[in-house]
């Protein structure tokens, strides 16, 4: 059984068709990347999963069991961190407070501290629980957030695009974070970027999908090695050219 | 908030808004005590006196003295106004948070609702409901109250709705979060500010609505008198006593000045908001103050030696950069923000804004319009949405190459054409909003190729498209340096995007630039840490599936900040106390390839342990 | 037509919609509008049934003769069944009669055409001068005083704005007269006589808009100056007053145009106090001497002429916005 299954998930704005059929898996313990560049709807899917984006069609099965079904008991087993560390946390909150906000009910101090060891497991120094967002930098808003999402106890944790609003040099730190907790809590996960090399680095699996539509998937090495769609060809071509790899410049021939 | 508005209170504004409230307070609530015994009294032998001193500004029609009917009447004018002001506070909160509350489709119709009533004007509205409740204070108070509602629901409408599309709420709502508790603990507490600043300035329009019902004998009736009253008593007695018409005016005018000073303290102490009504500084004027010498040799296209770019005293951002470009050459300069590189490049084209100040020992470089041409990062807003993207691109020529209007369109044509833009007789004749992100940077590029380049430079010219189209723009990017044989200075944070398009690569940290190196090292062969750091900082195709990134603990310091030694000294692994104290020299490589500054570049101590 | 011709016709007038997307917006905003009239209409025609008591005994007085009454009552249709009253209301609304006065038992319809055209002859001037005046003042004032330079005109300029926006329009017309024709009487003041006499209303009903436009005009006009295209503009070396007027005056044309339509609707409401002060035979006044005599159907004609206005006038701001600004109007309704 998947951690969670999408089955044939339509998403529509009006006329406009965001996400068109998308079917996809991801295993327990197991990270699924998804790919796409921007209006691929690649974030979209990530946002009606944990219903944030109005579902006009197909399923979403969290353990094997409808999503909708399991969120009258609190907090979605499905947690999302959100690309924009200065937008995803409340100016008026202290950092403690929107940490747990996210923790099932419990005494006071109990609390706290609930919310202080989840801190503490994003490597942000405990003390910063009575903050408010603005005296942090962008790359520890991020770890707040992942620490608010983790408290929330998700079966699924959704990470869109969480280091592109990071500078490069604090980028490298939240992935590495995240793949570590990733593979002590074994937590299964949706990775949403533009970045294959990102990607690459985290990934069992990749889905590409392609104005909407899911256009080839399979494990991360396969897709990478031997890309059968036109689309991911065309990501892989854009991803410039290191010294060292001059693989992209001859796909992009 | 609150210790926020301790702070304002201590500014010129706050303290005069506090000694505003103090003032009218006290007259409203002493004012018909001491004085109403005088403002009631009729004097039938000092009828329409002219003011003398026993009566400051005269008498009216039954000898009562105006000047103390004036403070008198400041009690009920006041409390009138407030009245309405808590009627259509009150009112507009709740229809405008309701729609949050409420199912969507009620909702809906509630926003749709409030939307036809502001369309409205809202005097016609005050007359309206005047007519309904008929004439009299309690009835223009419902109707001025009630006519405050709609502009108070569209605002608090307005302002939930898009708090209601943060982020933060969303994450709130994936949590679980109900709705009264989302109401309570993230809506309100983010609208409560500029809700704060309307109910104040609905007060002063309150205030001022009754002067005007009240002066149209609508409003407050006799034996009741509020300004608005007083004034149009004494209104046709004008060429006899103006004071005594004048004075009431007067005092509707001032006590509203005042309530619209404690709005502006209220919103001050509300800090961000202030903050954003601050218009940012524009990149306006701003030249670096530097001798235009004549470059060391032909080679040289562009030569600038320890320029320095700041803003007020002691706060540099850019702290003495020193580097060359050749004719022709493609230069990357690299760093994370704040490191002063779009600075560099903004003071190379003379486009810094006017409150930076910026100074260059020397400062060699192409002409700015004609000979350098500028591609900036966000092609959305670089484009004028008003005008034509051919006009845009024509009026270059228009204005350098003094061409006519007619010749001047026929280039921008077939410049869009050049740089890929298909059916460019059509497309020129299109605004921006026309064009995908893509295309705009295209068109961007094509202006820049209306003079004759012989230095582009492009600010992250990528990073606001989209992955698939960033290739094409570097592409693009190359060809027209081919085609012109221009040089070109790309700034960049990702190594990637340089490595691509440049010869040689010149990496800024914290105002300085750390080191140079040609375009081959700066994956494998970097001598600065922060290079080798930033190298590895982000995965690329080739990296280790099993190691950890490379992380760079810490942060950047910000511009500004006091800095002694080497700059990245708190974040570097292998710094030793010389590092904390001195500041490394910029030394030219052994291979004479480039240049790193770095008490123990990282190739030097390897030979030293090998 | 066959019901596939006609399915086909909206398909096609769909499509039709969706590549322009101004022409959706005018049909949307066109909606928008019906639905304000069928309020304001409804709000007129209810405007008499909502007056606590009896409307006609209050207008005629409480010594009244009831055969008075009950007559009064008969000729405003006030002894029929409600639906039917309001089918009658619209049916003489299509055909342009609104009823005959309480007090003067003339036609509305002809009273108002009687005041109306002095109302604008006077809020029509009034309204260009504030264009005229607060446009190039306040971009005027940005230019002079950005990013920060000239710390004390920029103070002096909000102060002297700020001041003068918090006046009232009729106190300012008080104050007018209290200058211009008591203190040293130049002007003449009531009543219309020769062209000097529109120059106290007309001034009246300015100055106090156009400071306030003048304060908007610069903020956006500061905003519009820090635009990323402006810094495009000067890396092109265009000289200022290109920059200015090519570059940057449009961009600000379409906010200062939405802030004028909205100011203009209030210009109307304006003209009702001050109106009053220099006893301008208007429709303003005009619906304050209705109000006060309880002449209900001249108040629900003459609130009719100025909502009527209004909507229009927004309507046709918003339209012509949307035709220069496609963009930022159409995305963000």
């Amino acid at each position: 059984m998947s951690a969670l299954q999408v089955d044939e998930l339509t998403v529509r704005y009006g006329r406009m068709t965001a996400v068109d059929r998308v079917s996809l898996q991801v295993a327990p313990g197991s990270v699924t990347g998804v790919v796409g560049g921007s209006g691929s709807g690649k974030s979209t899917l990530g946002r009606a999963v944990v219903g944030l984006a109005p579902v006009s069609g197909g399923r979403i099965l969290v353990d094997g069991a409808d999503a909708k079904s399991l969120r009258h008991r609190g907090a979605h087993p499905v947690q999302l961190v959100f690309q924009n560390p200065y937008a995803s946390l409340d100016p008026r909150m202290t950092i403690g407070a929107s940490v747990a906000e996210a923790l099932p009910r419990m005494p006071g101090p109990q609390r706290r501290d609930e919310a202080a060891r989840y801190l503490d497991l994003v490597d942000v120094d405990p003390a910063y629980l009575t903050r408010t967002p603005d005296t942090l930098s962008g790359g520890q808003r991020q770890r707040v957030a992942l620490a608010r999402a983790l408290a929330a106890r998700p079966r699924v944790l959704i990470a869109d695009e969480i280091t592109s609003a990071l500078d490069v040099s604090v980028q490298g730190a939240v992935l590495n974070l995240l793949r570590r907790l990733q593979r002590e809590a074994g937590f299964a996960m949706l990775f949403i970027s533009h970045d294959l090399a990102v990607v690459r680095y985290l990934c069992d699996r990749i889905a590409v999908l392609d104005e909407g539509r899911l256009v080839e998937s399979g494990p991360a090495d396969e897709v990478l090695r031997d890309p059968q769609h036109e689309t991911t060809r065309t990501l892989l071509a854009s991803i410039p050219a290191r010294p060292a790899v001059p693989g992209g410049q001859e796909a992009a021939a | 908030m609150r210790h926020r508005l301790g702070r304002t209170l201590r500014t010129p504004v706050g303290l005069a808004a506090a000694v505003a409230v103090v003032f009218l307070v006290l007259v409203a609530v002493f004012g018909p005590m001491l004085l109403g015994a005088r403002a009631d009294a009729v004097d039938t032998d000092a009828i329409n006196q002219n003011p003398g001193p026993g009566h400051l500004l005269g008498t009216d029609a039954l000898g009562r003295d105006i000047a103390a009917r004036v403070v008198v009447a400041t009690r009920l004018s006041l409390e009138l106004a407030l009245g309405a002001a808590a009627i259509g506070v009150t009112g507009g909160v709740l229809l405008g948070v309701a729609p949050a509350l409420v199912g969507r489709r009620l909702g809906r119709l509630l926003t749709a609702a409030v939307g036809i009533l502001v369309a409205f004007p809202s005097l016609l509205f005050v007359l309206f409901l005047a007519t309904i409740f008929g004439v009299g204070a309690r009835g223009a108070m419902l109707a001025i109250g009630l006519a405050l509602v709609p502009p108070m629901a569209r605002l608090v409408q307005n302002l939930t709705a898009s708090v209601a599309g943060s982020d933060y709420v969303a994450a709130a709502r994936v949590l679980g979060v109900g709705r009264w508790r989302m109401m309570t603990r993230h809506l309100l507490p983010n609208v409560a500010e500029p809700c704060v600043l309307f109910a104040a300035t609905a007060t002063a329009g309150s205030l001022v609505a009754f002067a005007g019902l009240s002066f149209l004998g609508l409003g407050v009736q006799q034996p009741e008198y509020d300004w608005g009253r007083l004034l149009n008593e004494q209104l046709n007695r004008v060429y006899v006593n103006p004071l005594a018409a004048l004075a009431p005016g007067a005092a509707v005018v001032v006590t509203g000045l005042m309530l619209a000073l404690v709005g502006e303290t209220l919103a001050q102490a509300g800090g961000r908001r202030a903050a954003g009504a601050v218009p940012k500084s524009g990149r306006a004027s701003g030249t670096v103050t530097a001798s235009r010498n004549i470059a060391t040799d032909v080679d040289t296209l562009v030569e600038v030696r320890d320029l320095t770019v700041g803003f007020g005293v002691g706060r540099a951002a850019v702290r003495g950069v020193s580097f060359r470009i050749a004719r022709g050459e493609a230069v990357g300069l690299v760093g994370e923000s704040g490191s002063g590189k779009s600075l560099t490049a903004l003071a190379l084209a003379d486009l810094l804004p006017v409150t930076a100040t910026a100074a260059a020992g020397m400062m060699v470089v192409p002409k700015a319009g004609t000979e350098t041409a500028v591609v900036f990062q966000d092609p959305m807003t670089s484009l004028n949405p008003a005008l034509r993207v051919g006009r845009q691109l024509a009026e270059v020529a228009e204005v350098h190459r003094r061409a006519t209007r007619r010749q001047a369109w026929r280039s921008a044509v077939e410049r869009l054409a050049a740089v890929g833009i298909p059916t460019a007789e059509r497309r020129a004749r299109q605004r921006p909003h026309e064009y995908s992100g893509g295309m705009r940077q295209r068109a961007m590029i094509g202006m820049g190729l209306m003079g004759t380049p012989r230095l582009i430079i492009a600010d992250e010219p990528t990073t606001a498209l989209d992955v698939t189209v960033q290739r094409q723009v570097l592409d693009l990017l190359a060809q027209a340096r081919r085609d012109s044989g221009a040089a070109l200075l790309m700034i960049s944070h990702d190594l990637g995007v340089v490595a691509q398009v440049c010869d040689r690569v010149l990496v800024m940290y914290a105002g300085v630039i750390v080191e140079e190196l040609p375009v081959a090292d700066l994956f494998t062969g970097a001598r600065h840490p922060y290079t080798r750091a930033l190298a590895h900082a982000v995965p690329t195709m080739s990296t280790d599936l099993e190691a950890e990134l490379a992380t760079i603990p810490g942060r950047p310091p910000q511009p500004g900040e006091r800095i002694e030694g080497c700059p990245f000294a708190p974040r570097c692994a292998s710094a030793e106390d010389r590092c904390r104290t001195e500041a490394p020299p910029t030394e030219r490589r052994d291979d004479g390839e480039g240049s790193v500054a770095c008490w123990f570049p990282v190739a030097a101590r390897k030979e030293a342990i090998g | 037509m066959s019901l596939t011709a006609a399915v086909r016709a909206s398909e096609g007038a769909r499509t039709a919609l969706r590549h322009h997307p101004w022409a959706a917006f005018v049909l949307r905003r066109t909606g928008r509008l019906a639905v304000s009239l069928f309020v304001l209409v409804t709000a007129s025609f209810a405007m008499i049934h909502l007056i606590p008591g009896d409307p006609v005994r209050a207008a005629l007085g409480p010594s009244a003769d009831p055969g008075l009454v009950a007559a009064q009552r008969h000729a405003l249709g006030l002894d029929e069944a409600l639906p039917v009253q309001y089918v009658h209301f619209l049916g003489q609304l299509f055909t342009g009669r609104l009823g005959d006065s309480i007090s003067n038992q003339m036609p509305v319809s002809e009273v108002i055409a009687d005041r109306l055209p002095n109302t604008l002859l006077i809020a029509v001037p009034a309204f260009c001068l504030i264009m005229l005046l607060a446009i190039p003042i306040g971009m005027g004032a940005a230019v002079f005083t950005r990013d920060g330079r000239r710390r004390r005109a920029e103070l002096g300029f909000a102060a002297v704005t700020g001041v003068v926006s918090a006046v009232p329009e009729f106190l300012l017309a008080v104050g007018l007269v209290a200058v211009f024709a008591v203190a040293w009487p130049i002007l003449p003041v009531a009543s219309q006589d020769g062209p000097l006499s529109y120059v106290l209303p007309v001034l009246s009903l300015t100055i106090v808009p156009a400071a306030a436009l003048a304060r908007i005009v610069r903020v956006e006009a500061l905003r519009v100056l820090g635009e990323d295209y402006m810094r495009t503009a000067r890396a092109k070396r265009l000289p200022a007053r290109l920059r200015y007027l090519r570059h940057a005056l449009p961009n600000l044309l379409t906010a200062s145009l939405t802030v004028g339509g909205l100011l203009f609707t209030s210009l109307i409401a304006g003209t009702v106090l001050v109106e009053s002060v220099f006893a301008w035979p208007g429709l303003g006044s005009t619906i304050v001497q209705a109000i006060t005599a309880h002449d209900y159907p001249l108040v629900q004609g003459a609130v009719l002429v100025f909502g009527l206005g209004a909507l229009l006038i927004t309507f046709l701001v918003d339209v012509v916005v949307a035709a220069a600004d496609p963009q930022s109007t159409i995305r963000g309704n």
